[in-house]
């Protein structure tokens, strides 16, 4: 166990800097998110949950796969530069970190998706235990433990000081890269550290909630139920839910015309949208409780079906704090758990 | 909040309504949802506090098409929505039952600074005091209703209702602030500085259309951002430019209708204060056309869609700057 000053943390960064590209809690305009770090970023460790999850480092939200230009008569085709250079994403807390694990699930297995596996593999976490859990947190639910993230560093703020424990190559990589910035440390204090963070989470309103019932057997239990007539009402068909959400993955691939050519991107797409799976003979979900049950079976059976039960909420609340309507993935797993179906 | 069930209940009853539009509980008293209620015993989860901010009449669209009335509780700003949307042929006002209910203000969660919030006391309907007890994880503290209300209540349009079949309950002004103050400072920026702060704020913005979807001046069947016949159906942005165009574009098209009822803001995730863009247009139009209010009366015709020989001449946009 390593550690250093908080008030030190401006050096650390600049120190990562130097050979990485560094990416953190940045406050900007009143809001915090993840942004690549300078000098003068507003660097922000205090606010639990940035509004988008850190999901955009690995998977951005838009990225350009290749353009086609004219060229004498000719089109060229040029492929999108890929990640290369190593990156840090710091400051990742616990339920962002499985967020990950449940994108590579589906980037990683076949056929892999060439732009988010070079992302992982030049990619290293930096993770960082919830000192502060809200009310909307439920990670626990997912077994996830926000006193031990994973990741390749795991850090924890006791008191003044960052604590610093490298878990993997990659982080021990970094570690040494840094080594002159840290001192040895005491892992009681981190424990203790723990122990309170286990305490607080205890306490959360929805920390027990029953998962009973969802799992791959939903899909077909719980598909024709009339709750979901009853839920999805008060639904915009906004986007919102799954913008901030850090295992939404679905994308849609457009071109923008240039002029001379297009210019092919891929940009997050939401269940929630009127053109959401578009196909040429139409959309094969015509309501919005159609879409609105797609987003939760997703979560709750879908994904499980197809990856060994793990389901793909990680108990972030962001959509507790954000839905404009307060749905949200908890409201639906009580219903369906008040109704005992 | 009593009296409104009840008085939702006996109309339920009688039949002269067929469903009620109002608010259900949530998990906690900050997240209560829009709901449509069928059946007098559904009116069990139905509650009325402060944090009742969403505007129903955009639901009405949807309402309007139903067979038979429904009951809408509508606050005093939100009906000049109501009023908005029956003139522009979206709402069918005989399909409405609309009980005016009493307002006090309207709070929003994120306004109180505290974290791990578990419970707020002191925003029940009809008897919000003025200090919020907030009982959190890490300890209670207090809070001045007024510091957690709504941006729009600071510059509350008054209690009066601009239609509805019934009142209930009291309402109060709680008007406390000079609704074009922050045009006003946006306005005496530098260009440079002017296009520096809609960058910082509006580079937030992730397109999840929730301004747009709460709107009810965005009542568009099809709208041309969700249209994949034209390059605008985007979802995210391809130029840096693209999300300033997005709620630019929007706030022409609302231009002369937007009753200015801040739920863009409100809903907004990333806290973007969209509602000063519809306040400039409001503050022009105020100033080349004389005080204007969209949704004050039904039918009136705004001055964006009405000629008078008076009318200030397009040039004067360039002489004013």
């Amino acid at each position: 166990m390593l550690k250093i000053k908080r008030s030190d943390l401006g050096t650390l960064f600049a120190k990562i800097a130097e050979n990485n590209e560094l990416y953190l809690p940045v406050k900007a305009a009143g809001k915090t998110n993840f942004a690549a770090w300078d000098q003068d970023a507003d660097v922000d460790l205090d606010t639990l949950k940035t509004v988008k999850s850190p999901k955009d480092a690995f998977f951005p939200q838009s990225e350009g796969l290749y353009s086609c230009d004219r060229e004498e008569g000719k089109i060229k085709i040029t492929a999108e530069k890929l990640q290369d250079a190593p990156f840090v994403v710091f400051g990742i807390r616990a339920c962002d970190v499985r967020g990950i694990a449940v994108l590579d699930k589906v980037f990683l297995s076949q056929p892999v998706d060439t732009y988010y596996a070079a992302r992982r593999e030049h990619g290293i976490i930096v993770s960082y235990a919830c000192g502060a859990p809200e009310t909307s947190c439920f990670c626990k639910v997912f077994g996830i433990d926000a006193a031990q993230p994973e990741g390749d560093v795991v850090t924890w703020m006791v008191g003044e000081d960052l604590y610093w424990d490298a878990k993997t190559e990659k982080g021990q990589k970094l570690t040494a890269q840094v080594a002159e910035l840290l001192t040895e440390a005491d892992a009681a204090l981190v424990a203790a550290e723990q122990e309170k963070i286990r305490s607080i989470i205890e306490k959360l309103p929805n920390s027990h909630l029953s998962l009973e019932g969802w799992g791959a057997e939903a899909a077909k239990t719980r598909f024709d139920s009339p709750i979901w007539e009853q839920l999805y009402k008060p639904c915009l068909a906004c986007g919102t839910c799954t913008f901030v959400c850090p295992t939404c993955q679905c994308y849609d691939i457009k071109d923008y015309d240039t002029g001379n050519g297009v210019k092919r991107y891929r940009c997050w797409d939401s269940c929630m949208y009127s053109d959401f799976t578009m196909m040429a003979h139409g959309n094969n979900r015509t309501s919005q409780m159609q879409r609105f049950r797609q987003r939760f079976l997703h979560k709750l059976a879908y994904y499980p079906a197809n990856n060994d039960g793990m389901f793909s909420c990680v108990g972030c609340g962001r959509c507790v704090d954000k839905c404009p309507s307060h749905l949200n993935i908890v409201k639906v797993i009580k219903a369906f758990g008040k109704e005992g179906k | 909040m009593q009296r409104l069930i009840d008085r939702a209940k006996a109309l339920l009853e009688s039949g002269e309504v067929a469903r009620v539009l109002g608010w259900r509980k949530g998990e906690n008293v900050w997240d209560v949802e829009p709901a449509f209620f069928a059946s007098p015993e559904e009116l069990s989860d139905f509650v009325y506090n402060g944090f009742c901010g969403a505007n129903l009449s955009k639901y009405m669209i949807e309402a309007s098409k139903l067979e038979g009335k429904t009951l809408v509780f509508l606050k005093p700003c939100d009906t000049y929505s109501f009023n908005q949307l029956t003139t522009e042929h979206r709402v069918d006002r005989e399909t409405a039952y609309i009980v005016g209910v009493g307002c006090k203000g309207k709070l929003k969660i994120e306004n109180i600074d505290a974290k791990g919030i578990l419970d707020v006391q002191g925003a029940g309907y009809p008897d919000a005091s003025e200090i919020l007890t907030v009982k959190t994880l890490y300890g209670d503290k207090e809070v001045s209703y007024k510091d957690a209300m709504l941006e729009r209540c600071h510059v509350c349009k008054g209690k009066e209702h601009m239609v509805y079949d019934e009142l209930i309950g009291e309402s109060v002004d709680t008007c406390d602030g000079d609704r074009f103050a922050e045009v006003a400072k946006i306005e005496a920026m530098s260009p440079e500085e002017k296009f520096a702060y809609f960058q910082s704020e509006l580079s937030k913005c992730i397109r999840c259309n929730a301004c747009r979807n709460v709107c009810p001046a965005c009542s568009c069947r099809k709208c041309v951002f969700d249209s994949n016949k034209f390059d605008s159906a985007q979802k995210a942005n391809t130029i840096s430019f693209e999300e300033k165009m997005f709620h630019i574009i929007r706030a022409f098209h609302v231009a002369g209708r937007c009753t200015d009822c801040g739920e863009c803001s409100r809903v907004c995730p990333q806290g973007i204060p969209l509602h000063l863009f519809n306040r400039k247009f409001i503050k022009d139009i105020d100033s080349l056309y004389g005080t204007w209010q969209a949704g004050a009366e039904v039918d009136a015709r705004g001055p964006l869609t009405n000629f008078r020989t008076d009318d200030a001449e397009p040039s004067i946009v360039t002489k004013r700057g």
